[in-house]
């Protein structure tokens, strides 16, 4: 996945200016920046999120699998299908219960290639199991999904998110609202999935970034002003403002 | 702080004391203040519910005597023969059957419009023009509808008075459901759009399944306004004093047959319309109660 030249407005303000970069495949790539500096919208820019606010629009190209997923040609919908994306507060559905939530997304597939009964009960098993939230849920697929603690609510989201198999996951600061433990796990789940799947995980934490990723974007007023593995970010950048801010003199 | 101290002990004992017995006072004055003021909302909370209770307790009184089988079996009968109100108990339901099925869907789809297009100049027009609906007097409704209704196909009608009815009841849907929408986090909206949901089922099976027991509560309170409606009916639906079950025909209510019954001179129907109104009341505390019990829900918003 990557950007060329990527613009994004709200109404007549441009929140992200020019970006350019490249995403890894099967790899985790970090945002960071000081708040509002339009690390969020970037990531809304690439499962085609940003749109859908009144008054927001975007400019340039967002190559997805070689096509622009800005092109004409282009579904936005069944885009999202394959992008994923958790937000900063956990958004379980809370008139479905902790089985349909997770089988949410598949509900939305073209009739033919909808899973029987049976396989989604095997797809919500498997994408509970890699969201690591299987065991403690196991016993009770059929409650409400607002039974759970903010952080099993995250991860049952990811989960969520993966049921669809898609080859890219959005997180957009998925600990801010969590509490230390239930971080950690999330940064387990977001370590152990790397192999997986394409990540690309917006944090205002700097720790979170130098813990889970393999390379670092730093963003400042809504220019990307460096993008580079996350060790030479943190540990020998090479724009000074970039320095400045991994070394805590703003942000 | 010495300073303080100095001028303290200079202003002198008679002084101090003085000022302590001022401030004494005032609390004392700040307490009755409340006291009379907490006294006087406790006053206002006891009259509002009042009227409820006397409304109750006389109904029962006066009417219970004649609400017996004959009263939920029979029609109408001449004054010496034992009659009772079936006809008018099903015309109620009919009515609202006929109101509902019209005035929920068109009040719940404005209501969806009014939360999505929040803010845009045509949602504040509709959103005004159904406050101005909701103010609007029910005779003035029930002339209308005789007018589009009655007059052109020169008779009453059940459907006539179902029109009457549900125009009563959108403005009441359609704010409910408004508030009720809104209430759901946009945050629900961008996840299920984040999954792959398209505008139109994100609306129907995210954001509406999960504020359908508010609506669901707005729906029945609307029902319950309109069950003891009159004024609509009296040019629309009309009354009648034998079955009909059809919608082209005039149809019996019951508020209407309270009220036939209450200007005759008989004792007898004076019980019967005595007996009418403590049915009606029931039917209404019924669906309130059903309300109350829909928000109640387990999953969803509201309740707990």
């Amino acid at each position: 996945m990557a950007a060329e030249s990527l613009d994004a407005y709200f109404g007549a303000s441009r929140v992200v200016r020019d970006a350019s970069f490249c995403v890894p495949t099967g790899q985790v790539t970090a945002i960071i920046g000081p708040s509002g500096c339009g690390k969020s919208t970037l990531l809304r820019c690439l499962n085609r999120m940003h749109e859908t606010v009144p008054g927001a629009r975007v400019e340039g190209e967002v190559l997805f699998q070689g096509r622009d997923i800005y092109g004409p040609a282009v579904s936005a919908i069944s885009l999202r299908r394959h992008i994923g994306m958790v937000f900063q507060r956990p958004t379980p559905f809370p008139t479905m219960s902790i089985r349909d939530n997770v089988a949410a997304g598949l509900r939305t597939l073209p009739r033919n290639e909808r899973p029987s009964r049976s396989q989604t009960d095997e797809i919500v098993e498997q994408a509970l199991k890699r969201a690591a939230l299987w065991d403690e849920v196991s016993d009770r697929l059929t409650a409400s999904a607002m039974a759970l603690s903010g952080g099993q609510q995250q991860r049952l989201c990811i989960a969520r998110a993966l049921a669809t198999s898609p080859t890219v996951l959005l997180l957009d600061e998925p600990t801010a609202s969590l509490d230390p433990i239930s971080t950690q796990r999330v940064e387990e789940l977001v370590y152990d999935l790397r192999s997986q799947i394409t990540i690309i995980i917006v944090t205002h934490n700097m720790q979170q970034a130098a813990r889970v990723s393999d390379k670092t974007a730093f963003m400042l007023s809504g220019e990307l002003v460096e993008v580079a593995a996350t060790n030479t970010v943190f540990t020998a950048p090479r724009d000074p403002r970039t320095e400045a801010y991994v070394t805590g003199r703003f942000g | 702080m010495s300073a303080t101290a100095m001028s303290t002990r200079r202003v002198g004992r008679s002084h101090r004391e003085e000022l302590a017995a001022s401030a004494r006072r005032t609390l004392v004055r700040r307490r009755i203040t409340s006291r009379v003021m907490i006294g006087l909302t406790y006053l206002a909370a006891v009259l509002a519910t009042i009227p409820l209770i006397l409304i109750l307790y006389y109904l029962v009184r006066v009417g219970a005597r004649s609400v017996n089988w004959d009263f939920f079996t029979k029609i109408p009968a001449p004054v010496g023969e034992r009659g009772g109100m079936a006809n008018a108990i099903v015309g109620t339901g009919l009515l609202m059957l006929i109101a509902s099925a019209i005035g929920l869907p068109v009040g719940i789809g404005a209501g969806l419009y009014l939360a999505d297009r929040r803010g845009t100049k045509l949602a504040n027009l509709v959103r005004f023009l159904s406050d101005v609906l909701n103010g609007l007097p029910s005779i003035v409704l029930g002339i209308f509808a005789w007018q589009v209704l009655v007059r052109p196909v020169k008779h009453f009608s059940a459907l006539a008075g179902g029109v009457a009815l549900a125009v009563m009841m959108i403005p009441l849907v359609t704010r409910a459901t408004e508030e009720m929408i809104r209430l759901v986090p946009v945050s629900m909206r961008e996840a299920a759009l984040a999954l792959g949901y398209s505008n139109w089922r994100t609306s129907l099976s995210v954001v509406l399944r999960t504020a359908l027991p508010g609506i669901v509560t707005g729906a029945l309170v609307a029902v319950a306004r309109i069950a003891g409606e009159t004024a609509p009916l009296l040019f629309t639906a009309f009354g009648n004093s034998f079955w009909s079950f059809s919608p082209a025909q005039p149809i019996a209510a019951l508020p209407m047959q309270i009220y036939t019954y209450a200007i005759s001179p008989y004792d007898e129907w004076h019980a019967q319309a005595w007996a009418g109104a403590l049915v009606l009341l029931a039917l209404v505390l019924v669906i309130s109660l059903a309300a109350r019990f829909a928000t109640r829900s387990r999953f969803g918003l509201g309740g707990d």
